[in-house]
């Protein structure tokens, strides 16, 4: 099985990349589109901000190859933020692959950014087979409200999606390279897809 | 719900941990990874490890550690220690780490937090505050707590979130080590002044003093080292003793 991990500037790959060590899994990372495209799965890391992400993924042509993948693909984190049609993060256009927006969290009692670990509700999805522990780590100011999309919520100052998926795309707002060992088994799901 | 976390510092020279540890069933205490595995198996929702070398021969052995700790630990962890620029940051976090914390540094050149932010988004950027209370006043100390600056712990804290960084790790010099509590009234105001999570350090000796940390304190996390390296208190025993006060916890 070919894993690939889309290359650009993203924070978390190397992260990304022991995770699947862990389960034994050798990914590869590349911006190839040829190689991309040949892969069985593709996963999709992002940690940053919106506009400057979409910037080296518009230099790297990526804007065009992402949308038109047609194996399972997984959006983590910004990675999911950039899936959407658009971010208040610096008023930035992204790849619409969910008609859904990227807002930003607003309270004058919560904290922001929502750090920490915080559990999923109503996971309703293969993603989410045999999860030993709900609780997912999280580290975000903006976020997807609940749609269509949504396959999990988490509950932070409001709902909203900690998961969602359309199609061959799945994208998830926490980190599961970063969340143990029931992060490792929603990465072990989505290879497994 | 968002729970709140606890934290085991562990402060590491030339790789290897510093501060001596009791622990049964481990092969290698002085161990870094080792340690650092046990406590996230234990129940740990973050870990921090603080570079205490001051040589550029540890600091590169640090780097290879940093790689070596993300490869085997599935939790997130925060490095510190000697970075001063922004191109101190960049090898620590491609190695796997998924927070830096700044002191000195920061204060000495405060636009390295919005360098630094630019460079990595708020979320990676922790700023750490060493402080006293001197005459009714927290005076913010850098240089492990010993050296006094004119800046004082509210004013500085609503400076760092102003620059944009994602948490502040807050030490209470007067409380740490003394295992009496953390600094709790100054907890408080800190979550009054500020809206970014506050990591509570310093005086960490009882389980009790972990509830008024949350509790009264408003702390978002709570940090020690001693207690956990010791044994004195292990984390499963904490958080399950935290759960019954109805503190949300993991």
């Amino acid at each position: 099985m070919k894993i690939a991990i889309i290359k650009y500037n993203a924070g978390n790959t190397q992260s990304v990349i022991f995770a699947l060590n862990r389960l034994g899994i050798e990914p590869i990372l590349t911006e190839d589109f040829e190689e991309l495209k040949s892969a069985d799965k593709v996963i999709f890391p992002g940690v940053g901000e919106a506009s400057t992400t979409m910037k080296h993924l518009k230099e790297l042509h990526l804007n065009e190859l992402i949308p038109d993948l047609k194996q399972p693909v997984l959006g983590i984190c910004l990675g999911m933020q950039l899936m959407c049609n658009h971010s208040e993060e610096n008023d930035t256009d992204c790849l619409g692959i969910f008609d859904a927006p990227v807002v930003k969290f607003k309270s004058e009692d919560y904290k922001i950014p929502h750090m920490g670990w915080n559990n999923l509700v109503e996971a309703d999805n293969e993603l989410f087979r045999t999860l030993p522990d709900d609780h997912m780590y999280f580290v975000h100011s903006y976020y997807v409200p609940v749609s269509e999309y949504t396959i999990a919520k988490t509950d932070y100052i409001n709902n909203f999606s900690a998961a969602i998926k359309k199609d061959n795309f799945y994208a998830v707002q926490f980190h599961p390279e970063k969340s143990g060992a029931q992060g490792a088994q929603i990465l072990k799901n989505f290879i497994e897809l | 719900m968002l729970k709140k976390r606890i934290i085991p510092c562990l402060d590491i020279k030339d790789g290897r941990t510093v501060k001596g540890v009791n622990f049964v069933n481990i092969r290698d205490a002085g161990d870094p990874v080792e340690l650092g595995k046990q406590y996230a198996e234990q129940g740990a929702d973050e870990l921090v490890f603080l570079d205490i070398t001051a040589t550029n021969e540890g600091r590169k052995t640090f780097i290879e550690l940093v790689k070596d700790i993300a490869r085997n630990i599935d939790i997130p962890f925060t490095v510190g220690g000697g970075i001063s620029s922004v191109e101190d940051v960049g090898p620590l976090l491609t190695s796997g780490a998924d927070k830096i914390s700044v002191n000195s540094s920061a204060v000495k050149n405060p636009e390295l937090i919005n360098e630094l932010v630019t460079a990595y988004g708020s979320q990676c950027i922790v700023v750490a505050i060493d402080a006293n209370l001197i005459d009714d006043e927290w005076i913010v100390h850098t240089h492990g707590g010993r050296k006094p600056t004119d800046k004082k712990l509210f004013d500085w804290a609503i400076e760092i979130e102003r620059r944009g960084a994602g948490e502040i790790l807050f030490t209470s010099m007067n409380n740490d080590g003394t295992k009496q509590g953390f600094a709790i009234e100054a907890l408080r105001q800190l979550s009054e002044v500020v809206s970014i999570p506050i990591i509570a350090s310093g005086g960490a000796g009882t389980m009790e003093h972990f509830t008024e940390a949350f509790n009264e304190g408003k702390a978002d996390a709570a940090l020690a080292a001693s207690i956990f390296h010791f044994g004195e208190i292990p984390i499963p025993t904490l958080k399950s003793y935290l759960k019954e006060q109805n503190i949300p916890i993991r």
